[in-house]
């Protein structure tokens, strides 16, 4: 592991996140969406790994346990709202639910 | 004597009830009215009784503290002397019979419209005022009265509010007035800054001791004070708005428009005659103005064919009389013409509001014509009243009056003063005896319904009276007050100069009794060429000073206030809300509610911060 750089996984990582930001902003399909916010967010998961790796820290792997976590409850609440604005508008269109303007 | 300030009491004490309840009904708001001027007048009457058995010496009631700043004091008092005894038997002696008479013609004026209270509320206001003017021991206290006067003068002019002409006349009055009061402060100002005083003895003590005769100080004061009373007097530059002032209801024009207020600006230089006779220059400007004045106002009365518009320039004339009379140094004899006037002023326009009622509110001379049958008291007294304007030697009071004024003119060396009012004494005999022919001789055109009952005939009797010599009988306290001015001639150049006078208003009856007695057909002819009608416009529109005024002072002012209507540094100071409100136009625009543009916004933003740091932190 240690002949790897460390821009080698960050690069991967923000490759990653770019893909998941890219795919957040072009896709109008909320099931999409979700799961592009899991692509970032578990780049910036590969992100803390790397660099806990680098400075042989444990730091990095907890943050990435938080960010596992935070990602499970960001899915359940994420699909949640994915079911409700498909009950309201019968579509998963994410444009549609834009009607308060703000 | 201490009963002076109960002269004040009375109206003040009249007009506040009556404004109090503004309800009540017209007989009992007459009464109330009418009474308390003739409180004030009885309490004059007792004033003048006491103070000329003791013996006539100036008196002062100091009723309390005015105003107390520092060093400098001043008083509520009243001063009472030979002058201001004479105005105030005049203000009240004259205001009660207007307002006695006011009570027969409001009713009929009226015609059972709401009202009564609020006439006789301003009315006994006005009285309060002038007395305050006349009694006021310093200037301030006189200004307070000066403005009270004005107040109640607009508020009368436009009496009859729902006429919209009504209130223009009003305004007018109100506004010309009160250029003339601007000056009159400023010339207060400057007394007040050299003297460091307003009480009016002081400063005509004081006065030869602080200026030098003729210096540039005392001719400014001079001046202003000029000014202030040419706009209340309705004198030479400020004169245009007492005709229109006729759209007040009649015994409004007899009371302020022609028998006190107006003559507020007399009294004023007769006050303050001291600071006059320090500034020749000015007195003789007061002589000129009022010159002018008398025979301007006498061509433009010549072509009135409204009956009190007539009455209003005689009015603007007489005062001319007044101001050439103390331009002259004639002080006694300005203000006995004051009082004389007062009395057959009033009695014209009391009996032109008697004819203005018989005719159903008719006031074109011309389309009355004839009354002397229908109405031969009114006649009698607008004969006896227009005598003693037109000043027919011997039996009337403005003979004596206008008499002691021209002859001094001449006593005193002022020949082009005295030709001055020789004309115009022509002239007011013309246009006198052109309203009595017209109105009275001739075919009857209307139905005239003679007035009835003592309020109605007992003030025009009196005043009849007073104006017949009976009145010139009347012998004014003023020595001590005012130098007299009177010079003594030799007996006979003094009777030549009476018969002059005399033959001069004779052949002024007659012209007028040639044209306008009969079919009036010379004067159609005359009218009737281009030339003729051009004079009758011109003197018709008072010489065209109105016309003259709207062009020089109107016109320009709007202009000017039409460029400043768009006011540039507040369009710079408005850039700051424009920019604002634009931006939040911008940025609602982003607000468009879809997620993704936010997120890719969010992201865009922190990458440009992010890349901002790198760069430059």
């Amino acid at each position: 592991m240690n002949g790897l750089p460390i821009e080698y996984g960050m690069g991967l990582a923000a490759l990653l996140f770019i893909m998941g930001l890219t795919g957040l902003v072009v896709r109008r399909n909320t099931l999409f969406i979700l799961m592009c916010l899991e692509i970032m967010l578990n780049s910036t998961g590969l992100a803390f790994i790397v660099a806990g790796q680098h400075w042989h820290q444990a730091d990095g792997q907890s943050m990435f346990i938080l960010i596992i976590g935070l990602a499970a409850a960001e899915a359940s609440i994420g699909l949640g709202l994915l079911l409700q604005l498909y009950k309201r508008f019968k579509t998963i269109d994410i444009d549609a639910a834009s009607e308060m303007h703000g | 004597m201490s009963l002076l300030a109960l002269t004040i009491v009375f109206p003040l004490l009249g007009a506040i009830t009556l404004s109090l309840f503004p309800r009540m009904n017209d007989g009992l708001a007459a009464t109330i009215g009418a009474a308390s001027v003739g409180l004030a007048a009885l309490t004059t009457a007792i004033v003048m009784i006491f103070w000329g058995t003791a013996g006539g010496y100036p008196y002062i009631q100091t009723l309390w503290q005015w105003v107390s700043v520092g060093d400098f004091q001043m008083n509520f008092a009243l001063y009472l002397d030979g002058l201001s005894i004479t105005m105030m038997g005049v203000v009240t002696g004259v205001g009660f019979l207007i307002h006695l008479f006011a009570t027969w013609y409001m009713k009929h004026d009226l015609e059972g419209d709401r009202g009564m209270a609020r006439f006789f509320a301003y009315m006994n206001l006005f009285i309060v005022a002038m007395l305050l003017l006349v009694l006021g021991d310093n200037l301030l206290l006189l200004y307070l009265g000066w403005e009270g006067v004005g107040l109640c003068s607009y508020l009368l002019i436009g009496f009859y509010y729902k006429s919209e002409a009504n209130a223009w006349c009003a305004y007018k009055a109100f506004i010309v007035t009160r250029i003339g009061d601007v000056f009159l402060a400023i010339g207060m100002f400057m007394l007040f800054a050299t003297f460091g005083t307003l009480n009016i003895q002081t400063l005509l003590h004081q006065a030869p001791q602080v200026w030098e005769q003729g210096g540039t100080m005392v001719n400014v004061t001079a001046l202003m004070l000029l000014l202030g009373a040419c706009g209340k007097s309705a004198q030479l530059p400020l004169q245009t708005w007492l005709a229109d002032a006729m759209a007040g209801p009649t015994p409004v024009s007899a009371l302020i428009h022609a028998a006190t207020m107006v003559t507020a600006g007399v009294y004023l230089i007769a006050r303050t005659h001291g600071i006059f006779e320090l500034a020749p220059v000015i007195l003789e400007l007061v002589g000129v103005i009022g010159g002018l004045t008398l025979l301007i106002a006498g061509c433009a009365a010549l072509a009135q064919t409204d009956i009190k518009r007539v009455i209003a320039y005689s009015t603007m004339s007489q005062i001319g009389y007044m101001f050439l009379a103390l331009g002259v140094g004639a002080w006694h004899a300005a203000i006995f013409h004051l009082m004389i006037h007062a009395f057959f002023k009033s009695l014209l326009f009391l009996t032109s509001g008697s004819v203005i009622i018989a005719c159903h509110h008719e006031q074109n001379i011309f389309k009355m014509g004839g009354l002397r049958k229908t109405l031969p008291l009114d006649y009698w007294m607008m004969v006896i009243g227009g005598s003693a304007l037109s000043a027919l030697p011997i039996v009337t009071a403005g003979f004596y009056s206008k008499d002691a004024i021209l002859w001094d003119a001449v006593a005193n060396g002022h020949g082009l003063l005295w030709l001055f009012g020789l004309v115009g004494a022509f002239i007011t005999a013309v246009y006198t005896f052109r309203m009595i022919f017209i109105v009275f001789h001739g075919e009857e055109k209307i139905h005239a319904h003679a007035g009835s009952g003592l309020s109605h005939h007992l003030p025009l009797i009196v005043l009849a009276v007073l104006s017949t010599f009976v009145g010139a009988l009347i012998v004014q306290p003023l020595g001590g007050v005012l130098p007299s001015g009177a010079v003594e001639g030799h007996h006979w150049v003094e009777l030549f100069f009476e018969v002059i006078s005399s033959v001069v208003a004779l052949v002024g009856l007659g012209v007028a009794a040639a044209l306008f007695l009969g079919k009036r057909e010379m004067m159609r002819n005359v009218v009737d060429t281009p030339v003729g009608g051009g004079t009758w416009t011109f003197f018709h529109n008072a010489l065209g000073f109105d016309w003259l005024y709207d062009k020089t002072l109107v016109q320009p002012y709007l202009f000017v206030a039409s460029l400043h209507r768009v006011d540039w540094i507040n369009s710079l100071i408005n850039l700051l809300p424009t920019a604002a409100s634009g931006s939040n136009a911008a940025l609602v625009t982003t607000q468009s509610g879809r997620l993704r543009w936010y997120a890719a916004t969010v992201f865009g933003g922190a990458a440009a911060f992010l890349v901002a740091l790198m760069l430059f932190g």
